[in-house]
């Protein structure tokens, strides 16, 4: 039953992210691509969607799996799409949900607990840990999304995004203004466009 | 207020904030504030940053954690689940729209000229977050050696994130716990 290991895997991801941000992409990468959910790429696509709209990323992402694995099942159909969306996202938000009601019901315990604060010193690194290496498997897609050889050397995409890339890293990182992320994304749309038609792509 | 119209006031004040929040989780907390604390009086400045406190120690993402938990505390679990519901909706709806349409234009060469270049951008907001993380979080040996192990397992191996997860909170709960006993000596 499709809908029912939507609402599962996406249940043990909500379960398991610490930290917000994108604590949770680790996780998404790993579970959605074992599933063939969606490939490396289409996650990194919709990374910039979602960078894009409103909402937290882990909402979008679950409503976004959801909607393609259900309506992928079911050839295109609508309503399964919509099902798809439902189980996922329910998925993600139950874990929260029920933990912090036990949280703010026994809150003196939680917050003075030394097993709590205990985990927290290895839950912490671990996820930026997790983020790094998932920003290494991400990098591999942009760059050399046909896997390393020394033909990738001769690929003009490379060049392109590494450009792209590079300008997109001093923007982001620039102190004297904060350049919104939906002004980066729509820069790198607008230079993959002219440079994919310049170079005949 | 009776406890319905409560409720039905969370769930519009957090379907707002899930409206207008882009970026998600941190970018949602100054909206937090002024509509619960400044607007609601619901809960008070302090008790938010007890929030943000508290959703950073527990799962899942900072946004459904702070709606239940404020929604828990104005009235209980009908609040809780008004909030999340709000807070939820807005991305759902919109998501669900645009994955209709993504799928419509993705085979188009101009927007798959556009996707190569947001990958790469992608890229570095993902670096740049990962940064502001990395800044954030309490340096000290315990930290790196979980950092350095996850990231090499991670990239390394084909072990289970959910497995590299349990025992670097394992590794961090025994490490405290020694080094707590040792400093009570």
């Amino acid at each position: 039953m499709i809908f029912l290991e939507l609402f599962w895997t996406f249940f043990k991801i909500g379960l398991f992210t610490f930290g917000g941000g994108y604590a949770m992409l680790p996780l998404i990468q790993e579970q959605v691509i074992t599933h063939s959910w969606l490939t490396e790429e289409a996650i990194v696509n919709f990374i910039a969607v979602s960078e894009s709209t409103p909402g937290p990323f882990a909402i979008n992402i679950a409503t976004y799996v959801g909607s393609q694995v259900g309506s992928a099942a079911y050839d295109g159909n609508f309503w399964f799409a919509i099902l798809g969306s439902f189980f996922a996202t329910l998925g993600v938000v139950l874990p929260s949900f029920i933990v912090i009601l036990l949280v703010a019901r026994f809150y003196q315990q939680f917050k003075s607990s030394h097993t709590v604060k205990g985990l927290m010193t290895g839950l912490k690194p671990a996820a930026i840990g997790l983020i790094a290496s998932a920003v290494i498997s991400m990098a591999a897609t942009v760059f050399i999304p046909n896997g390393f050889s020394t033909a990738m050397f001769k690929s003009v995409e490379l060049y392109i995004s590494a450009a792209i890339f590079a300008l997109c890293v001093f923007l982001v990182f620039y102190k004297r203004k904060k350049i919104p992320p939906v002004l980066i994304i729509c820069i790198a749309a607008v230079l993959g466009i002219a440079t994919g038609y310049a170079f005949n792509l | 207020m009776s406890r319905f119209k409560q409720a039905l006031k969370l769930f519009l004040t957090f379907f707002k904030i899930g409206a207008f929040t882009f970026g998600g989780g941190y970018a949602m907390i100054p909206l937090i504030q002024h509509e619960v604390s400044e607007k609601n009086n619901w809960i008070t400045d302090e008790d938010i940053l007890e929030i943000v406190a508290i959703a950073e120690s527990t799962p899942g993402p900072i946004a459904i954690n702070s709606a239940t938990f404020v929604g828990y505390r104005v009235c209980g679990v009908l609040g809780s689940a008004a909030a999340t519901l709000g807070v939820v909706l807005p991305s759902f709806i919109i998501i669900l729209a645009i994955s209709f349409v993504l799928n419509a234009f993705q085979s188009l060469r101009a927007v798959q000229y556009a996707f190569m270049g947001i990958r790469a951008g992608v890229l570095a907001l993902v670096i740049k977050a990962l940064v502001s993380m990395f800044k954030k979080c309490p340096k000290g040996w315990v930290s790196y050696i979980v950092m350095a192990f996850a990231v090499a397992v991670g990239v390394l191996t084909n072990i289970n994130v959910f497995l590299i997860i349990i025992i670097s909170a394992l590794f961090g709960l025994v490490t405290y716990s020694v080094l707590r006993r040792r400093a009570e000596k």
